[in-house]
């Protein structure tokens, strides 16, 4: 073996370890913030953490019941409010729009999935919070509503593009509309996909801090109807883990394990939906 | 031509974009008959099929001129929707939705708001389609569970549902078995007495067993129409016969 083949192939063995050193990273770092979460949080995550609410200063115990059903509100509202505008735009934007508007709307919708959430926050502050004088479960709503648009929208039209043309014959040469063909074909046909993508947004928006500091705000007791201030998960974590006590610490990252799951079992239910039931064959 | 026309076509010309594919094409689909379309690839046979149910509108860019009649009413001048609902079309590959075999069939009578047992119109499409013994015990499983000719044959049933006056096959078996296309073929021998069928096909034997009338095309030209005997026996240009001879295409 000359000395030049020896050459290439140890570069080719060191590129080789290297590609499969960085997916171990990968794979390890959320392996190592899973087990730190377990280990620091751990022993604090029991039944008083989900039913009962944040103890005085001072108080051993106590749990964030506020802020878990705070944050459901917050997503629930946050999808009623995202998903049908991303959804209808999604189906206006893969069937309807010319090549022109669809090339706007998809940048549009790109550079709106890439502002940075406090940017969204304070917009939502700006628009919602300070006409209405106060802190409210509708604001916070509204920002995460914000970010779950452009991911539902992009992932709509991407599904809905992906179904086979020849179905949408199939349902034209029946004699069905433009619009009976999208939502009794089409869509039926596309639907597993655009309802993971609808649960990704859900996770990703569900550990957002950013634009919850000032519009949902946060509440050491049990929010008074939706147009008050509530708590939520990210953001008691946050308040928690700049705080000076050890108890609050512990509980924090109870909270960011009890978040995790959330987002893990959102992971796993959407895992679930994308495989079962009738899909179309590709190709 | 002997026999009443479902359809005429008369000095067709049709566009995409700039590259025209069908020069001055005249003809006519003769009622309760089979017509065949043959011809080698990229002919313009899809293309003419295509434009009897307006499918070819699907395609932006595209640009028909001429004048198709569909019981001497031209098809351009009506509600596409409409105008679909009575010529119907089977694809070159089985397309069936995602749904079960039952609602497959059921589409078509469902959006175009048929009232009156769902049951029944599917049953009878089925067995119009020969595939009604395969499939009666198990309506309600995925269509995709049945195999390709079982799907085409479903496509047909789901077309026939609708009680179209024309139905248009374009190269409904290129994707299927020998068996399979031996049991379409007898099938639309059969068809022809429910309604008026053109299909669209680059197998010679498949449009001489099947076919009523023919027409020859060749690159965008309407070479010879026919009877099916005379084409295949006695063709009446050369060109006709170089094709049939297998000389070239």
């Amino acid at each position: 073996m000359n000395a030049r083949l020896r050459w290439r192939k140890l570069v080719s063995n060191f590129m080789l370890t290297m590609t499969g050193v960085c997916a171990f990273v990968c794979v390890s770092v959320l392996f190592l913030i899973l087990g730190y979460l377990l280990f620091n949080g751990g022993t604090s995550v029991n039944w008083n953490f989900f039913t009962k609410l944040p103890a005085p200063v001072g108080e051993v115990g106590g749990g964030m019941a506020n802020a878990i059903v705070g944050s459901a509100k917050l997503l629930l509202a946050a999808s009623l409010f995202g998903v049908p505008v991303g959804f209808l735009g999604g189906i206006y934007l893969a069937e309807f729009s010319g090549t022109a508007v669809a090339s706007v709307v998809r940048y549009a919708a790109d550079l709106l999935n890439g502002v940075p959430s406090i940017v969204i926050g304070i917009f939502a502050y700006s628009l919602v919070v300070l006409p209405f004088k106060h802190f409210s479960t509708f604001a916070g709503a509204f920002a995460l509503g914000l970010m779950m648009i452009p991911i539902t929208l992009r992932s709509t039209e991407e599904f809905l593009g992906a179904v086979p043309r020849m179905l949408r014959e199939g349902a034209m040469a029946l004699g069905a509309s433009k619009w009976k063909t999208i939502s009794t074909v089409i869509v039926p046909a596309a639907y597993r996909g655009i309802l993971t993508a609808i649960l990704l947004a859900l996770a990703r928006v569900a550990g957002e801090t950013a634009p919850l500091l000032f519009t949902a705000f946060g509440n050491r007791f049990w929010s008074n109807g939706w147009n008050n201030p509530t708590a939520s998960l990210p953001v008691m974590i946050f308040t928690y883990a700049v705080s000076p006590y050890e108890d609050w610490h512990r509980q924090a990252w109870a909270a960011g394990l009890v978040l995790l799951g959330l987002i893990l079992i959102i992971n796993i239910l959407a895992r679930t939906i994308l495989s079962r039931g009738i899909a179309v064959p590709r190709g | 031509m002997p026999g009443p026309m479902r359809m005429s076509i008369s000095k067709v010309n049709f566009y995409y974009g700039q590259k025209q594919i069908l020069f001055d094409v005249s003809m006519g689909i003769a009622d309760k008959r089979v017509t065949a379309l043959i011809g080698p690839s990229g002919c313009g046979k899809s293309t003419l099929l295509r434009t009897l149910n307006r499918m070819h509108e699907t395609v932006h860019s595209s640009r028909l001129e001429g004048e198709i009649l569909l019981d001497q009413q031209n098809i351009l001048a009506q509600d596409v929707t409409a105008l679909r609902r009575r010529v119907g079309m089977v694809f070159q590959r089985p397309n069936p939705f995602p749904k079960s075999i039952f609602e497959n069939v059921a589409y078509g009578p469902r959006v175009n708001g048929f009232k009156g047992s769902i049951g029944d119109i599917v049953e009878k499409s089925l067995r119009n389609a020969a595939l009604w013994e395969e499939v009666k015990d198990h309506l309600h499983k995925s269509a995709y569970e049945l195999s390709g000719g079982q799907q085409q044959r479903l496509c047909i049933a789901r077309a026939l549902a609708v009680d179209p006056e024309v139905l248009l096959l374009d190269e409904p078996c290129s994707a299927l078995d020998p068996i399979s296309t031996a049991k379409i073929e007898e099938l639309l021998v059969d068809l022809k007495n429910l309604t008026t069928v053109a299909i669209v096909t680059h197998n010679m034997q498949q449009a001489a067993r099947v076919s009523d009338f023919t027409a020859f095309l060749l690159t965008g030209q309407l070479i010879e129409f026919n009877p099916t005997p005379q084409l295949f026996t006695t063709p009446g240009d050369p060109r006709t016969e170089a094709y049939i001879t297998g000389r070239f295409g």
